[in-house]
């Protein structure tokens, strides 16, 4: 099958100024189902890396018997690379609490949470400004849907959503066996639905615009657009939302210094794209996923240097319950520290790598299983690095 | 809707109930795949990863004891991922922990050292992290040894701590590499609202929850030739020892104990059931003064409910979190300090040996006796009346070490004096049974008739529910107890702490409205006591209790105030009950502690 | 009532008294003092009516909930990738001369403690820090200094 390469391409649905409360206006009028198929229609997939169909996030949480029912953002941006949800927070939060209400409104919740991270303290006030009235309109509106702020507190497990959950109920960010599925037990144990700050954001404009707009943009397994955060060796650092689905040359033909020899796609839990992969390697579901995390290393850098950084974050960001984790990340770490001092053969990458698969299939949640990706493509792609 | 679930394991087709686990699943099939933060007893924490299973179609290897079957389901339990899997697991938990097995407590009795060697683990495979670790070992309590470098985080200790005993004096801290089991502020056991109860020990698997032992110290005694060493035994240890020389559970294997014991060295070996039965009088005769103090007297100044104290977990319990219940406590020692006390005044003067040279060595299911032995309070002989207490895992361990050939020692009987008890004695080690051993005398006293129970059997406060309640009307009472007639005598029976706090909440809301209570600190009672052979779980406990209500019945005597030495030490020693001697000896008093 | 007490009851009367205002009460607790003492801990735990060991384990999972004594301002420099790529280093050298102390260490007039953090979402102005909630960006060791100084001086 021949498809034709995506052209990397700027969109502005994210940041561009729209009349959140009109669109609200008119959402909260329409059937519900018509609503929700509106969402399913447009292909919208989770902003937050992980990619599950929102709509059906939705639909599953709708179709729940219970009478309590939770709309949370997840706010908790801790992954690496990864400051678009601060932006968006800074600059367009009313379209996020949009979402947020109208998520409630086809789900049936009464209560949304908005969990924010907590080294973005500083935005709550900026936050509650937006917030009071918001809930207020809801309020003479007739809409019994209020949302509300929790802060985190610097765990970064929390932004997996069973964590976040158990950090919500006042109790340590340690992730739920699953199943249960949030649809069907997740804050408090009941039905709720958890979404990225962005996917939010998206939600509200699939609203505004339709399903088609958004649909039409990016590839079959990611549609729309994406909003990236750049950073690293660029000389563009910053935000930039991008049409779905492009290859990561054509994205290093943008945003690269002209040395780039690798890109981490999707942060310290996604993975390392090296400079004869850039060709092959599509930014989205069918190739490399991210939450849009875009790292570029030139030349200069060494990616031992890396991956220790990566491992380092990972042994101290473990939530530390499960074995393959807690002692797979510092096997990990302390294993490329004693191959590069020569306290253990090359052959000792050969142990860890297969250690990192195991990690990947029997940890207990989404970090220690994507804690193997970088370790494996930095790995395999710079051994050499690895050991001299 | 449908209740049932068919799957296939290992290629063998399985119906289950809905809402069961793979790991359940399997065990229909006689596939046994390994745990280790899984326990019945608990809630499930699917944190260990060694149940690890295969799933068609699942890119992951799911927790089988976190993971209920669904219907078509495929699941491979031995698969080649599995194993892979599995063995990187075991490897990386060996990595992380102390394994030096000839120097651990545990060493033989390890669910991670079973497991290393089901896996066949030789040489080591990971980094050594151990030395890279500042692991603490918490010495210095004096039941509970707690050593973290021999941890591996299954929380099951934590679990433990919060679900049955609702104590939480263990809790999970820090994350990451630096995550542990930890008191308040990592401070030592002793320094926190630990009940030294010692259930965590029971469900730990590893040697990094263990008893403080004296064996060594006991053998020390055994063997100097200047010394009376006695020693008596608590009724649940007679149920259980069995289990730990190679019994099943369920087995009562008293008259070998005793012989076992003589041939260690015990210069006299007696039994904790006489001081139950002794309790029984005191305790009794406490409630009934009670009960006219508030019913005659109308003295607004007694305590109702009045709460059993032979439970030196449930005191450490109530002393930190109902200090305002203090009051409501018997002022009955245990058994074992009841006894530990005669040991060095009443059979020292029948004996006519020096108290001091009297060693007194209690055999006990339970660790929180070994922190009740060290009570500051507990001296009134003049001395240190229990000297060193040993669990029934102890005792084990030093009949191993005697080389005596367990199952085919002879029975025999306890010695004389303080070695007479009754079945009413025996039942104080299940839950329940000081209430019905209490009820046999009480009811006996008062109206001069047997308890209206079929062969004593008072049922309603036997049986392994949480919290059980029962009443009993008193009518045509002898003329002394005329007060109490038509008096509906209403009991409530709690084991394990989390439905103790559950029956005191009750208590402080006014509810209830109880006359006595019984409380023991552990699930099932003593039988299931933090000193007990491990495992330990429902079923196990269950045959616990049969045998103890078969040791009872088993018995010519079985009413406290029929045992002949009973009558003998009353009229010898201690005059009557709740008299001047009892009160110096028998009796003692609390003292309230932090609640945080 | 003691201070400790007082801080406490005011933050259970506007949160609440359930495991759920946990995070909340704490969060407030460190927002006033810092970080976590014993003592706050207990009254936590007494109030909450959860053990304090319970407590204390919630709080050290969370970076930002300290348990030990801390500044008045606490540092937090981002040590991931990117802001390590930038200077990170430089930027806490920086630090760690003007202020005489080391990673993890307090100033003996208690105003300020130096801390690392993970990514502080910040990637694209690296390096960046934390002082207490506010961010700082795009930092140099000049930068740094006159931050620091600033607050040394008007703070």
């Amino acid at each position: 099958m021949n498809i034709p390469e995506k052209q990397l391409k700027r969109v502005d649905l994210i940041f561009a100024e729209t009349e959140v409360y009109e669109t609200l206006e008119i959402a909260f009028k329409r059937d519900k189902q018509e609503v929700l198929n509106e969402i399913l229609e447009s292909g919208l997939r989770g902003r937050g890396g992980a990619g599950f169909p929102t709509g059906l996030k939705w639909k599953f949480t709708a179709e729940q018997p219970s009478e309590e029912k939770y709309v949370i953002c997840n706010a908790d941006e801790g992954e690496p690379g990864t400051f678009k949800d601060r932006e968006i927070l800074t600059r367009v939060p009313l379209k996020v609490l949009g979402g947020m209400a109208i998520c409630g409104h086809i789900i049936g919740a009464k209560e949304g949470y908005l969990y924010l991270r907590g080294e973005y303290r500083y935005l709550v006030a900026h936050l509650d400004t937006y917030l009071n009235s918001f809930n207020d309109w809801l309020k003479k509106h007739g809409i019994d849907f209020t949302i509300y702020i929790r802060m985190g507190s610097g765990a970064y497990i929390c932004g997996e959503e069973s964590a976040l959950f158990e950090s919500m109920e006042g109790k340590r960010g340690e992730p739920r066996n699953k199943p249960p599925y949030p649809t069907v037990a997740g804050f408090r144990n009941k039905p709720t639905v958890i979404n990225n700050v962005e996917t939010l954001v998206y939600a509200t404009v699939i609203c505004k615009y339709g399903a088609s707009l958004f649909k039409n943009l990016g590839t079959f397994d990611s549609r729309g657009s994406k909003v990236f955060s750049v950073s690293g060796d660029t000389p563009v650092a910053g935000i930039y939302e991008l049409d779905f689905g492009m290859t990561v040359e054509r994205f290093v033909e943008e945003f690269g210094d002209g040395d780039t020899k690798a890109v981490q796609v999707g942060g310290a839990s996604g993975f390392c794209v090296p400079r004869k992969k850039f060709k092959e390697t599509i930014i989205g579901f069918e190739g490399v996923p991210t939450g849009g995390s875009m790292k570029l290393f030139n030349s200069s850098r060494s990616m031992y240097n890396v991956l220790h950084n990566y491992l380092d974050f990972f042994h101290e960001e473990s939530c530390g319950q499960c074995t393959p984790c807690r002692i797979g990340c510092q096997q990990l770490l302390h294993g490329i520290e004693a191959v590069k001092k020569g306290e253990k053969s090359t052959a000792y990458l050969i142990t860890l790598l297969k250690l990192a698969e195991t990690m990947k299939i029997a940890s207990k949640c989404g970090l220690g299983q994507s804690v193997g990706n970088s370790f494996k493509s930095i790995v395999e792609n710079f051994k050499e690095e690895m050991i001299y | 809707m449908k209740n049932t679930i068919n799957l296939k394991i290992d290629g063998i087709t399985v119906t289950v109930d809905k809402g069961e686990t793979i790991l359940a699943a399997a065990k229909r099939l006689g596939i046994k795949i390994p745990t280790l933060c899984y326990h019945e007893d608990l809630c499930v924490a699917g944190n260990c990863r060694v149940c690890i299973v295969e799933q068609t179609g699942m890119r992951t290897l799911p927790a089988s004891c976190a993971t209920p079957a669904t219907e078509g389901m495929e699941i491979f339990t031995n698969s080649l991922k599995v194993r892979n899997a599995r063995k990187h697991i075991v490897e990386l938990l060996l990595s992380e922990h102390n394994a030096d097995c000839t120097k651990c407590y545990k060493n033989g009795n390890c669910e991670l050292q079973n497991l290393a060697s089901e896996t066949l683990v030789n040489e080591p495979m990971f980094l050594d992290l151990v030395p890279g670790n500042k692991y603490t070992i918490d010495k210095y309590n004096p039941a509970i040894i707690k050593d973290d470098s021999r941890c591996i985080r299954c929380q099951r200790c934590v679990r433990t701590c919060e679900e049955l005993q609702g104590v939480s004096a263990l809790s999970v801290a820090y994350k990451g590499s630096k995550m542990k089991v930890s008191a308040f502020l990592e401070h030592s056991l002793n320094e926190v609202v630990c009940t030294n109860c010692g259930q965590c020990i029971n469900r730990c698997p590893t040697g990094a929850l263990v008893e403080r032992n004296y064996v060594d110290q006991v053998w020390d005694e055994l063997l100097n030739p200047n010394v009376h060493v006695v020693v008596q035994t608590a009724p649940a240890v007679r149920i259980a020892l069995g289990e730990e020389l190679g019994y099943a559970p369920g087995q009562r294997v008293t008259g070998k104990m005793v012989t076992a014991l003589k041939r260690l060295g015990f210069n006299s070996v007696l039994d904790t059931d006489f001081t139950a039965d002794l309790t029984i009088i005191e305790e009794g005769h406490e409630l009934l003064n009670r009960l006219k103090r508030a019913l005659v007297d109308k003295d607004p100044t007694v305590s109702l409910p009045m709460a059993t104290s032979c439970s030196p977990g449930w005191i450490k319990f109530i002393e930190h979190t109902y200090p305002e219940y203090l009051n409501n406590l018997s002022t009955c020692k245990s058994p074992q300090q009841m006894f530990g006390a005669l040991a060095k005044t009443y059979y020292a003067q029948k004996r006519g040996i020096d108290p001091k040279n009297i060693i007194s060595v209690s055999i006990m299911p339970c660790t929180a006796k070994k922190f009740e032995a060290n009570r500051p309070e507990m001296r009134d002989s003049g001395y240190k009346d229990v000297d060193y207490v040993l669990t029934t895992r102890e005792l084990a361990r030093m009949i191993k070490q005697a080389g005596l050939d367990f199952q085919h020692l002879e029975d025999s009987k306890y010695d004389s004096i303080m070695g007479e008890g009754t079945g009413a004695a025996v039942i104080f080690g299940a839950t329940g049974g000081v209430m019905e051993a209490a009820l046999r005398t009480a009811y006996e006293v008062v109206t001069g008739r047997e308890v209206p129970f079929e062969k004593l059997r008072i049922m309603p406060v036997r049986g392994m529910e949480g919290v059980k309640e029962a009443s009993v009307l008193i009518e045509n009472t002898l003329p002394e107890w005329s007060f109490l007639n038509g008096v509906e005598l209403k009991t409530v029976v709690a084991h394990g702490l989390t439905n103790a706090d559950a029956v005191m909440r009750k208590v402080k809301n006014g509810e209830g409205g109880w006359h006595f209570i019984e409380i023991m600190a552990c699930p099932g009672g003593c039988l299931g006591g933090g000193g007990q052979p491990i495992p330990t779980n429902k079923e196990i406990r269950k045959k616990r209790a049969e045998a103890i209500y078969a040791e009872d019945e088993g018995l010519p005597i079985r009413k406290s105030h029929e045992n002949p030495e009973i009558a003998m030490i009353y009229s010898e020693f201690l005059e009557k009950p709740l008299g001047h001697k009892s009160h110096d000896l028998l009796h003692t008093t609390y003292k309230p502690r932090l609640r945080y | 009532m003691t201070e400790v007490q007082e801080l406490v009851r005011s933050l259970t009367d506007r949160h609440g008294r359930t495991r759920e205002s946990l995070l909340p009460i704490l969060q407030g607790v460190v927002a006033k003092e810092s970080y976590l003492s014993d003592t706050v801990m207990t009254e936590i735990a007494k109030q909450l009516d959860i053990s304090a060991a319970q407590v204390f384990g919630t709080a050290t999972f969370y970076s930002f909930l300290d348990t030990e004594p801390r500044g008045k301002y606490v540092i937090r420099i981002c040590k991931t990738i990117t802001c390590d790529m930038h200077g990170k280093r430089q930027i806490a050298k920086a630090i760690e001369d003007l202020l005489k102390i080391k990673a993890g260490e307090t100033t003996t007039n208690k105003k300020f403690t130096l801390l690392e953090a993970n990514c502080l979402g910040w990637c694209h102005e690296a390096p960046a820090m934390l002082i207490n909630d506010t961010p700082y960006t795009k930092l140099t060791p000049e930068k740094v200094l006159e931050i620091l100084t600033d607050y040394m001086q008007n703070k």
